[in-house]
């Protein structure tokens, strides 16, 4: 009897291990798939061929793999958007945190959540249907597809994520220090900028990462206002980022095409980038903690 | 004792400063609303009872999204059913059993980095695995698959905060009142996951109904009227993958707004229920 209640507690420890170990072989059963369907392609282009060739003509005759206009547009595009939604998330974090009435900062606070909600076609469409003829018009050119349109489309979609950690972060720092400042003689907003804000200083770099993995993993929005030729990011051009370099062509690429396994090369490039910057995240959520 | 005034330099800084935030939220607030605003505005009216229940039919050249609407709702059942007892149990290990710190560190690392990786990237594992490797073909289950392992992390991480405040003594209590662990389990520990699994769901379910680049690949896009169990195995779109084929594929836009509105006012209504959600279980808490 008792060891037979034994061998049931063992058993249910064992099935609960299984689960605790199932996030561990997903991000497995990821890597190696993604390893394995990258790497034939990069082996027959050449791997400098693939990441810097200037040129990325798959259906052409004589078929160019070169992905240097993705991964600068990549690049680029989240800079751009890191750029533009950084200082209005970080400034409207700050006034959240240290200055906005309590009802104010429901209200604002709720909205944000909303934004963070919205799926990421309806912003494509609402740059599709606003953002392109607007840019269109604005800067008189044939077409407001653009790396600009997705860099402003980027800026919104990664304002929550900013605008929440570095909220969190702020609201962390012990009360003393803020109080410390005011008793010194600087004013409160002196206070939130040269004492709050340096203190919470690894949250906020944290946000400022989050948004960069936001930005560079973003595929649907961006598929629809950046225009997706494959050119060398220019602000007023179409342009194709790594994640839309992969959705647009998978749909016809042909099954065990160089061009197909060109497309999982491409995938594989831009997991690197991810992993990379769930790396620095980590770290700085580390210091954030600490 | 005379109030002393500060210098000109630092009274610029401050109404600089103060202008700059005024305008930062400004212009999230603006953005919030216009979004709101200009999605309603240009979705509502296209919105008719007819669009709702019927399906695309080019007899007589209307377009329904009744299809479309099953389809998420299938997926949103079927990642559910399948994510939960993965997520909880998860939890469940972290939190109750998991005694060496490295394991705990690595699985909450490995959770981490799949709540970071791009949905395009699931989308293609997916297709890849799920599709090809266990011949699901482009199907609602595949694409189901696909979301269960990108919710995962969101269920583990809801069930974990919602174990954290069940008390340490309700534990002892029961351990010392003879129960074995599995017992504990059972009776302590299971109960303390309720509000964790609901706002699981609630989250999971916001993040299905956004999810377009993932199921692409995984659960196609098309627009057939099936019944659940027919439905799963065959390939369709849900509401955020028909969105973006009416706009980007076929220059519906009429359709993609009436999507577009109502995937709004979905958002609005998962959001609202997380909050009244986390503010029930606070108060019930709190007595």
């Amino acid at each position: 009897m008792k060891n037979r209640k034994r061998l049931m507690e063992n058993a249910i420890h064992g099935i609960f291990l299984v689960l605790g170990l199932i996030t561990v072989g997903c991000v497995l059963l990821i890597t190696v798939y993604l390893v394995i369907s990258g790497i034939p392609a990069i082996r027959k282009i050449g791997v400098l061929k693939f990441l810097f060739g200037k040129k990325w003509a798959s259906t052409a005759a004589q078929p160019q793999y070169g992905i240097l206009p993705f991964i600068l547009t990549s690049i680029y595009g989240t800079a751009g958007a890191i750029v533009l939604g950084v200082p209005v998330g970080f400034l409207t974090a700050v006034y959240l945190s240290k200055i906005a009435p309590p009802k104010v900062k429901t209200v604002i606070e709720t909205a944000v959540s909303l934004l963070a909600g919205i799926p990421s076609v309806v912003y494509g469409l609402v740059g599709m249907m606003v953002l392109v003829p607007g840019i269109r018009t604005l800067f008189h050119i044939p077409d407001g597809a653009s790396l600009f349109a997705a860099i402003i489309v980027l800026a919104i979609m990664i304002l929550p994520s900013i605008i929440k950690v570095s909220l969190t972060a702020l609201e962390a720092v012990p009360k003393e220090y803020e109080d410390a400042s005011l008793a010194l003689g600087a004013t409160p907003v002196e206070t939130y900028f040269r004492v709050s804000v340096p203190a919470a200083k690894s949250g906020i770099a944290a946000a400022v990462v989050l948004g960069v993995g936001r930005a560079i993993g973003e595929a649907m929005a961006i598929m629809m206002v950046a225009g997706n030729a494959p050119n060398m990011p220019k602000v007023f051009q179409s342009v194709r980022f790594l994640t839309t370099a992969v959705a647009s062509e998978m749909s016809y690429a042909a099954d065990g095409s160089i061009q197909k396994q060109a497309l999982f090369s491409i995938a594989l490039v831009l997991f690197l980038f991810i992993m990379l910057i769930n790396a620095v995240l980590n770290f700085f959520l580390k210091h954030s903690k600490e | 004792m005379q109030k002393q005034s500060i210098s000109a330099k630092r009274k610029a800084y401050i109404t600089v400063m103060r202008v700059l935030m005024g305008i930062s939220v400004s212009v999230t607030c603006a953005l919030v609303l216009f979004l709101i605003g200009y999605v309603l505005w240009k979705g509502l009216p296209n919105v008719s009872w007819e669009l709702l229940t019927t399906k695309p039919s080019y007899l007589s050249d209307r377009i329904g999204i009744l299809p479309d609407i099953l389809n998420t709702v299938y997926i949103v059942l079927a990642t559910l059913a399948l994510v939960l007892p993965l997520g909880v149990g998860a939890a469940i290990y972290l939190t109750e059993y998991a005694k060496n710190k490295k394991l705990v560190e690595l699985i909450e690392y490995t959770a981490e980095t799949l709540s970071g990786i791009p949905s395009i990237i699931y989308g293609l594992v997916g297709m890849l695995f799920f599709c090809q490797f266990f011949g699901m073909k482009t199907s609602l289950l595949a694409g189901a698959f696909t979301l269960v392992i990108m919710n995962l992390p969101t269920v583990m991480r809801t069930t974990q905060e919602s174990l954290k405040t069940v008390p340490q003594s309700y534990r002892e209590g029961a351990f010392g009142l003879g129960a074995g662990k599995w017992r504990v389990i059972y009776t302590v520990v299971f109960p303390g996951c309720i509000e964790g699994v609901i706002t699981g769901c609630i989250l999971s379910v916001g993040r299905i109904l956004g999810e377009s680049a993932a199921l692409l690949f995984t659960a196609g896009f098309a627009h057939a009227l099936n019944g659940i169990f027919e439905g799963l195995g065959s390939a369709g779109a849900t509401l955020t993958v028909a969105l973006y084929v009416y706009a980007k594929e076929n220059g519906e836009f009429g359709i993609a707004f009436a999507i577009a509105a109502i995937l709004m006012i979905l958002t609005m209504f998962i959001n609202l229920s997380a909050a009244l959600v986390s503010r029930y279980f606070k108060k019930r808490r709190n007595v």
